[in-house]
């Protein structure tokens, strides 16, 4: 059997091993580090789960609220599967699977309700603000979903506004104000994988590919759940989902803890 | 029209502090991280590999193919809008012009060397930073190089020439000249040359001086990058 082939990975993990010798609901080392692009950046930030690298930044503007919501700002998720983070991914328009990342990431935030969009108001009906967050690969090692809501939070939580200056209806971004984005509680992502009769947080690569299907919750302190997304190719049952979001609810606690 | 004294306090040969880093990505097959002052590249190297769209596949040698990218809030100001930009396009074509020359690929025929630059933060500089950190990518890629290339932006700010613009000296309201410029270090022969401004042509030579001296030092700094994980512990 070949190191990483579905057939490995799958006889590994009925022995109750994996790959890289972890447990099955044991997540990789987490490390984040913030303003990583503090000259460019509101805010800024990189993580680390194991050797996937992932940074994201946010940028603010100030523009027009959607006429049904005159008094909210919102935020712009965008996430790119770079090249050069991967062998797999390939230069061009953002594909599918960039277009997935980036909206379960921005649900993740929006539902959560960490952000109480009528604090980007500055002139209702008029102005608002409106971040842009951006989300880079630069090494992809498996679970870009997790690193990526990791890093998007991360960046918020370092953003500061610029000044906004009323009178020219511009924004200064060479002055930063001491202000934070206000943030409610803390969103947290685990994704879970199904592969056989198994259930892992924090997949590898070829875990990823093996897999039967995929479950990312996103939940807020209170345990309650904000965001999901079912992926992969095969069904699950309802007791399996539940097992499935159990494991990632229980992951995110622990997590949250040590989040600070 | 005078430039007395360079914002961020360098000497006006003097380079921004350097930090490189070879083999940053792991899953690529090159990579490294270049850093002068705030200006931050990553650089990505992936084969050779099998060249799409074939019609771009040549039987007698391999090809280079460069991809330049500032991430969309690595900007001073407003967000860059995501995805190529005219301005990037280019950049990416003359970094290919600028690494070529080091290497020999025909023996991959029709196949591909990708090459992808990420700029993570920016303060002028970044075409030569993303090509000082691609070329020291490619060496730990593996590839035979007749050298590395270093670049760096020198110019003209007000009355001064300069080595290694920053974006505040680029923005200088009495008039910049930024000039990029590509060397391999060991001959000074030049890969990449770009001019925007006006400079006279003793001031050019002079320039062209300043950039074969802050080449060598660049290259320093990457073969340290390299023997740092090449070279006997």
């Amino acid at each position: 059997m070949v190191n990483g082939s579905k057939k490995y990975i799958k006889a590994l993990l009925q022995k109750g091993l994996r790959e890289d010798g972890r447990k099955l609901d044991e997540y990789r080392n987490v490390e984040i580090e913030y303003g990583v692009s503090a000259k460019s950046a509101e805010g800024s930030a990189r993580v680390k789960i194991g050797g996937t690298e992932v940074v994201a930044g946010v940028k603010m503007e100030v523009g027009e609220p959607f006429p049904d919501k005159p008094d909210q700002g919102t935020i712009v998720v965008n996430a790119e599967l770079l090249p050069l983070s991967s062998p797999d991914f390939e230069s061009g328009p953002p594909g599918v699977d960039s277009i997935e990342l980036s909206r379960v990431v921005d649900r993740g935030i929006r539902e959560s309700k960490t952000i109480d969009f009528k604090k980007l108001c500055i002139k209702s009906g008029e102005k608002v603000w409106l971040l842009f967050i951006d989300i880079y690969p630069i090494n992809n090692e498996g679970n870009l979903f997790d690193a990526a809501a990791l890093a998007a939070f991360a960046a918020l939580k370092d953003a500061k506004f610029p000044v906004y200056d009323e009178k020219t209806e511009k924004v200064k971004y060479d002055e930063k104000t001491e202000k934070h984005v206000p943030l409610e509680n803390l969103p947290m992502a685990c994704t879970v994988l199904k592969i056989d009769d198994k259930f892992i947080i924090d997949p590898l690569i070829a875990e990823e590919k093996a897999a039967d299907a995929r479950v990312t919750t996103v939940s807020i302190e209170d345990g309650s759940i904000c965001a999901m997304q079912k992926g992969g190719e095969k069904p699950l049952n309802s007791e399996e989902l539940v097992k499935m979001v159990e494991l990632s609810l229980s992951k995110a606690a622990e997590f949250r803890k040590a989040f600070k | 029209m005078t430039y007395e004294k360079r914002s961020d306090g360098r000497k006006f040969d003097e380079l921004r502090p350097m930090e490189a880093k070879v083999g940053v990505i792991p899953r690529a097959d090159g990579s490294a991280m270049f850093k002068t002052g705030k200006t931050i590249a990553y650089a990505a190297v992936y084969g050779p590999r099998q060249l799409h769209p074939s019609h771009m596949r040549n039987p007698e040698t391999g090809i280079l193919r460069c991809n330049y990218n500032m991430m969309s809030f690595s900007g001073s100001g407003e967000r860059v809008r995501p995805g190529p930009s005219r301005r990037s396009k280019e950049i990416g074509l003359v970094m290919e012009k600028a690494l070529l020359p080091v290497l020999d690929l025909s023996g991959f025929p029709n196949s591909v060397v990708d090459v992808f630059v990420e700029l993570l933060q920016t303060d002028a500089g970044t075409r030569c930073a993303g090509i000082t950190a691609a070329s020291l990518a490619l060496a730990d890629a593996g590839f035979m190089m007749k050298d590395l290339v270093a670049a760096v932006s020198v110019g003209k700010v007000g009355d001064k020439l300069v080595t290694d613009v920053n974006k505040e000296e680029e923005d200088f309201e009495e008039g910049a000249t930024d000039v990029p410029i590509a060397m391999l270090p060991r001959t000074g022969q030049i890969t990449l040359l770009q001019l925007d401004g006006k400079v006279s042509k003793d001031e050019l030579k002079t320039l062209l001086e300043n950039a074969k001296k802050a080449t060598k030092e660049i290259y320093e700094v990457q073969k340290q990058a390299l023997k740092e994980k090449y070279g006997a512990k």
